[in-house]
């Protein structure tokens, strides 16, 4: 009977032999290990996924970065070269600062626009299940789908908006032909292409806030204005702060709309990062400037995540 | 205990030797890819299933290839050199003994040298001599070595549709033969309404660039300019200016190019499909595209020179994978002699394709002088399937202008000119002297690379 009352003390950790402190001694290695084989089994297939596609080629770009390669000759390294070519090109700012536009102006529509979908989209009683899957049909559609139609839709002589346009006696756009109205077309274009993923999640994130404190709210008299900024942002804080950071890290790597309905144009208002990416790679075959570019992006985005979250941990 | 050792033995044996057989399948053909004195050599270009009538034709070619050279085998493979994927499957191993490229790849391929010195090789080649040397200076490296081997050639010029010009009161006969013509012909297309446009041009992709380099030609100047053994950019000058000027006059003066811009080829050929352009610069290899894609007639088009004084010329070669053997780049030498560099071969060729959708006759792939040529040229009359009095204006004209080839670092370049078409077709307001100014320093930069 000893042995129960000596478990129910407080374990010396460092005392002794385990089997003395009454704890169930560990099996041997080798049969822990063959307990575990179908554990490390699933691990590994996981981790030979990982590290073939995912971590040996970020390593590979990473060094790529510092040689010059051919693949018909060994790699010569070259240093920091490839890094000074790509910050001596004029484009290299250029592209960043106008996907760095690009990323104000999505944030400003695309991070805004399912959220107040989401939250008109809440509020229906009736034809709910209809509504969202209006809002989610972009999404189902392919890319290049999607912008051709809307290269109809911007087209300044036939084009839909145009037309729009005319039966109001205003001036027609030219939407994608101007320096000053192609970003924010891309933007429209990737905003509608793209806002039903997040408009989902944020109504399944609607439906988990309590009714009752809405309830409680409406009895301390809160205007809708009121219930929306103290109790739906305030619950929903978590979820946004997420698709906030993942929409940045997706838009600063803008490429289909550009690459399709513009390339890079005009006179370089659409070139953006990835687009500049994908020329040194696959139209000038210079893949170690291309693979410096994407380090750049790399650490760009990998800094600006790490001071979100802190910045975000700090607040909360 | 023993035998469940021995088991267990038995069975990392059983995988050691499966992965092994799997790797070694996986290795693909030996270094020489020659087994019992018979080469075999991939090669692309083979026609998409698609286009039933050539890929029939070229099974058939490899067929009595295979038959005449019993020594050699072609494994076929369909596509073409695509900077996308080329890389890649040059690291992988995967890159074809033969690839098929554009007169704009070499430069850059030999650079690389991503491409095998075939110089060695070609020295008996039947007709090497026989082939126009501008052509063979395309594949050929500053070291003076030869890297590939033409296969075809075509001249930009002026594709129009003689339908519209006859609308608009033209002769389709005499399509124009200068830049002003060009102008006045634009308006009364574009006079016709319904969305016709007069002239369009590319802007997009490099392609834009790619033709403003043939305008900067055609106006008597140069992209770039060797002084001192060094590149400059060239085109900051009076030919520069008046191309950007008669571009900048067509598109907001004459409104005569469609108020849509940022166009690149499929635009272009989808309006002259669609029978709603009346001009646009090509070559006359972009006149089958159209018919067959657009099911149009080839009676509806016409082709005429490059306006002005020189043109741009393009075309295709094959190159030879850098990791081949000797003896599969001697192989990859016959098949293409045999199968593309062949005047022997032209007449069989017509006379079969006379009577099908592949068209004959159109004014390309002049690639040889002499005698071969004069035998070509007469097999093409026998045989031509379309309407070549429609290319008379062309053939008429292009021997009198000059054939430019791409400056170097063409690609780089092209970029920088694309945004000096964009901002002309699409500023108003553009300072051209200012955009020749600062597109030129970029270049200078670019060419500053070129060894």
């Amino acid at each position: 009977m000893a042995a129960p009352t000596t478990l129910t003390r407080t374990p010396k950790r460092a005392a002794g032999p385990r089997q003395e402190d009454g704890v169930r001694p560990r099996p041997p290695r080798r049969r822990r290990i063959r307990e575990n084989a179908t554990a490390y089994a699933f691990l590994a297939a996981g981790l030979i996924c990982f590290a073939l596609f995912s971590w040996y080629p970020i390593v590979r770009g990473l060094l790529l970065g510092f040689q010059q390669v051919s693949f018909a000759q060994p790699a010569t390294w070259v240093g920091w070269e490839n890094y000074q070519r790509l910050f001596d090109d004029p484009l290299f700012a250029t592209a960043w600062k106008n996907t760095g536009y690009f990323t104000l102006l999505a944030l400003v529509f695309g991070f805004a626009a399912p959220f107040v979908t989401a939250v008109i989209l809440n509020e229906f009683r009736h034809a709910r299940s209809y509504l969202r899957m209006t809002v989610y049909l972009p999404v189902m559609l392919p890319p290049i789908v999607t912008m051709l139609l809307w290269r109809w839709f911007y087209d300044p002589g036939p084009g839909l908006f145009n037309n729009v346009l005319g039966v109001f006696h205003l001036p027609a756009q030219q939407w994608l032909e101007s320096e000053n109205l192609a970003m924010v077309s891309l933007v429209l274009v990737s905003t509608w292409a793209n806002m039903g993923t997040t408009t989902l999640i944020y109504l399944a994130a609607l439906g988990a806030i309590p009714g009752e404190l809405y309830e409680a709210a409406e009895l301390d008299g809160a205007s809708i204005r009121q219930r929306l900024f103290h109790v739906t942002v305030p619950q929903m804080r978590f979820i946004l702060m997420i698709t906030l950071l993942l929409q940045v890290i997706g838009t600063m790597q803008v490429f289909v709309e550009p690459f399709v309905l513009t390339g890079g144009g005009p006179d370089d208002a659409t070139v953006t990062v990835l687009l500049l990416l994908y020329r040194y790679a696959f139209v000038y075959n210079d893949f170690g400037m291309a693979s410096a570019m994407s380090t750049v992006l790399f650490l760009v985005l990998g800094a600006f995540a790490a001071v979100y979250l802190r910045l975000s941990r700090g607040k909360g | 205990m023993a035998g469940i050792q021995s088991r267990r033995r038995f069975i990392a044996t059983g995988v050691a030797c499966a992965l092994t057989g799997a790797l070694a399948a996986c290795s693909g053909p030996s270094e020489t890819g020659s087994e019992n004195g018979v080469v075999t050599i991939s090669v692309n270009g083979m026609p998409p299933k698609t286009q039933p009538v050539d890929r029939k034709y070229f099974e058939e070619d490899v067929k009595a290839f295979e038959k005449d050279h019993p020594k050699i085998r072609i494994d076929a493979r369909e596509g073409q050199m695509d900077p996308k994927t080329f890389s890649a499957k040059l690291a992988g191993g995967q890159l074809e003994d033969v690839y098929y490229v554009y007169f704009t790849d070499p430069a850059g391929l030999i650079q690389r040298r991503q491409g095998a010195d075939i110089s060695q090789y070609v020295k008996d080649m039947p007709y090497y001599k026989d082939i126009k040397p501008e052509f063979l200076k395309v594949f050929t490296g500053p070291d003076g070595r030869l890297y590939g081997l033409p296969n075809g050639q075509y001249s930009l010029g002026l594709l129009y549709n003689r339908d519209l010009f006859k609308k608009a009161g033209l002769d389709p006969e005499t399509p124009p033969a200068t830049w002003d013509e060009v102008r006045a012909a634009a308006k009364k297309i574009s006079a016709l309404g319904d969305g016709t446009v007069g002239y369009a041009d590319y802007s997009k992709n490099n392609q834009g660039g790619w033709h403003l380099t043939s305008w900067v030609y055609s106006m008597g100047g140069d992209i770039a300019a060797k002084k001192d053994g060094r590149w400059k950019a060239a085109f900051d000058s009076d030919a520069g200016r008046r191309a950007l000027q008669t571009l900048h006059d067509m598109r907001w003066t004459d409104n005569t190019m469609g108020s849509r811009q940022l166009l690149q080829i499929e635009d272009v050929q989808k309006m002259m499909g669609a029978g709603k352009l009346g001009m646009y610069m090509a070559g006359p290899d972009n006149i089958p595209t159209i018919v067959k894609q657009f099911e149009r007639k080839y009676e509806e088009y016409g082709v005429g020179a490059m306006p002005g004084q020189a043109t741009l010329g393009g075309g295709n070669g094959f190159m030879f994978n850098p990791k081949a053997s000797p003896e599969k780049i001697r192989a990859g030498i016959e098949w293409v002699q045999w199968k593309y560099l062949n005047p022997d071969r032209t007449e069989f060729e017509d006379k079969r394709a006379a009577g099908s959708d592949v068209p004959i006759g159109l004014p390309l792939d002049r690639l040889f002088t002499g005698q071969a040529e004069t035998e070509q040229d007469a097999a093409h009359a026998k045989y031509a399937n379309v309407p070549t009095k429609n290319y008379k204006p062309f053939v008429e004209r292009n021997g009198e202008i000059e054939q430019k080839v791409e400056p170097p670092n063409a690609q780089q370049i092209y970029t920088v000119l694309d945004g000096v078409m964009q901002a002309v077709l699409t500023k108003k307001d553009a300072d051209l002297g200012r955009l020749l100014k600062d597109a030129a320093k970029k270049v200078d930069g670019i060419l500053a690379t070129v060894k």
